[in-house]
């Protein structure tokens, strides 16, 4: 039932070591990277400063738009020949993050999905169907890499086309799948519409749920719908991607692999750390990555530490399901958008004004995103012809910058209300 | 002569044409003729009144996302062929028509078809020395379903 039982069951204080050591190491590597060089000359902080797992305090958080102003080889630690794979945050222009790998780097990532799937019950004889995005975003090829690593048979589908991964399901008697939640639910009106039960006529065991938050209900809503088991996972491509905290049978949490990464829940307004239990903002340090180790990733991803000990035997603490986040970025069909991107975009296109709105639909479950935006006064000219070409202009400007495509509505001036202060941009009506 | 449409930009909801009617019947601005054009969530309200500047001014103070249009109003007879005679000289001439829409004097013996044109100074020129009579703002707003319109 463990991938590696000395790891997953490791002693509490053992750990603690292990993490006390990584952590000396991880700085030192981090030192050699442009960024942290700098930062340790100025703050006058080295691999010295950590005498406990505490001191850790003592070191600046680091966050996205860190990552953004040294893009792209600003946090590298190695020399670039040593580096193998890239992967996007997200596929946008301007505001993409990017992430580099070692050979090593890939072995360890590989290895915790492996370990993340078989705590599931994952073995090799399984056939894992991986209906997820390739490419520059690290869910597809994470697990792909991770269930090879297991042994599995599998199935790099990719994202979309429904009725071809029915088909593929069907066909090769698919045991395992990794989806998106909001997919998942869209996909079983396909079934209904093929008239296939997947309860009766697939062999689906598994499902490993991620890249968009969802609530217990509608896990237990997509378990009930397809008859199998469906688990939670949470990664981030800054710390590698998925596979930094998994849940197990129990379903109660996720464990995250505390030999790999160093968690710090703190508060988001006054940056202070929470005891166990209280919710705030995901920190994190990587304790094993070479090729952009970070320190004190703020992950803006809210959650909080599950306290006391898992029935699973396993000793790394466990993370409640993503609340939400301290900024504000949204994540539709599993990609992440930030208000701000739109807001660009609108700017550069004279005809309209900069007061938007976004309001978040799901329908048959199936997310939408609506973009509401203010003609402007003067643009009018008494021709509906040219509203329908300036909204089509925006449509396409938004596909390109968000690549998925939103309904834009083209509203009077002055009528989407301006908040006091910041202005409310998202209306978000989805629910489970 | 050049009359002139007023157009409104609004979204395709209850209530809109109601907020529109409430403004011009309080400043006692009286509507000629109406169409609407619907794209969707929004749509282009277009206008003949009887004093379109001041539509203008009152309907943009009320809020509403305004513009004047040059159009041609073309007074045509109110019997079979009256419209074609006016629509064979515009194809004859390649003039194309973006919008159009037409009302019946109650005369019954002539009706107004207001055109939306490219060239509207030129089509203007062309229709008068083809026998045809726009009218301006005055004429329009003048015409009253018992008088005879010259």
């Amino acid at each position: 039932m463990y991938w590696e039982k000395n790891v997953e069951t490791i002693d509490r204080k053992k750990l603690e070591e292990l993490q006390l050591a990584q952590l000396k190491d991880t700085i030192k590597r981090t030192e050699k990277s442009y960024y942290y060089g700098k930062l340790f000359q100025e703050k006058n902080i080295s691999a010295n400063s950590i005498k406990s797992l505490e001191d850790i305090q003592k070191f600046p958080f680091t966050t996205k738009d860190d990552l953004r102003e040294h893009w792209p080889y600003g946090f590298i630690a190695v020399p670039k020949d040593e580096l193998v794979r890239m992967h996007s945050s997200s596929g946008t222009t301007g505001r993409a993050t990017v992430v580099f790998h070692t050979a090593s780097d890939i072995a360890i990532w590989s290895n915790l999905l492996a370990r993340c799937m078989f705590m599931t019950g994952m073995r090799k004889s399984d056939v894992f169907q991986n209906m997820m995005t390739y490419g520059l975003f690290t869910g597809g090829l994470g697990f792909h890499y991770g269930a090879e690593k297991i042994g599995a048979l599998v199935i790099p589908a990719g994202a979309g086309n429904s009725k071809r991964q029915i088909q593929l399901m069907m066909d090769f008697e698919t045991t395992v799948v990794h989806v998106i939640p909001s997919y998942a639910l869209h996909l079983s009106t396909v079934f209904t519409e093929l008239k296939i039960d997947p309860r009766k006529d697939t062999k689906v065991k598994i499902a490993f749920l991620g890249a968009e938050p969802h609530t217990e209900k509608m896990r237990r809503k997509i378990e009930e719908i397809y008859g199998y088991k469906a688990f939670n996972s949470y990664g981030l491509s800054e710390m590698n991607g998925p596979g930094v905290a998994f849940e197990c049978p129990q379903q109660n949490g996720m464990h995250i692999w505390e030999d790999s990464f160093l968690v710090e829940i703190i508060d988001p307004k006054t940056l202070a750390p929470v005891a166990d239990g209280e919710e705030g903002e995901l920190v994190m340090t990587s304790l094993q990555k070479e090729g952009m180790p970070l320190l004190r990733y703020r992950t803006k991803d809210l959650t909080r530490i599950i306290p006391g000990i898992c029935p699973c035997g396993r000793t790394h603490r466990r993370i409640e399901r993503i609340k939400g986040r301290s900024d504000d970025m949204l994540i539709l069909k599993g990609v992440n958008i930030f208000p701000m991107q739109i807001e660009k975009k609108l700017m550069e296109i004279a005809d309209v004004g900069t007061n938007f709105l976004i309001i978040l639909d799901r329908a048959d479950f199936n997310d939408s995103m609506t973009v509401k935006v203010e003609v402007n006064k003067k643009y009018f000219a008494g021709d509906i012809k040219q509203l329908e070409i300036l909204r089509k202009k925006i449509t396409e400007e938004l596909k390109g910058e968000l690549l998925i495509t939103p309904k834009v509505d083209l509203v009077e001036p002055d009528s989407i209300p301006k908040g006091e202060g910041k202005a409310v941009r998202v209306i978000d009506n989805r629910k489970d | 002569m050049i009359a002139y449409q007023i157009s409104i930009f609004a979204e395709n909801k209850p209530g809109k044409i109601a907020h529109l009617t409430s403004v011009l019947g309080k400043e006692k601005i009286n509507i000629r003729a109406t169409t609407i054009s619907t794209a969707d969530t929004f749509g282009v309200i277009n206008l003949i009144v009887d004093d379109p500047k001041r539509a203008e001014t009152v309907l943009t103070q009320a809020g509403l996302t305004v513009h004047l249009r040059s159009v041609l109003a073309v007074l045509i007879d109110d019997k079979p062929g009256g419209l074609d005679n006016l629509m064979q000289l515009l194809y004859q001439e390649g003039i194309n028509i973006n919008n159009a829409y037409g009302f019946v004097l109650e005369s019954s013996k002539k009706a107004v078809f207001v055109v939306d044109v490219d060239q509207t100074e030129k089509t203007e020129k062309l229709l008068e020395e083809n026998g045809f009579q726009t009218l301006d703002t005055q004429a329009l707003s003048s015409i009253e379903p018992t008088h005879n319109v010259k």
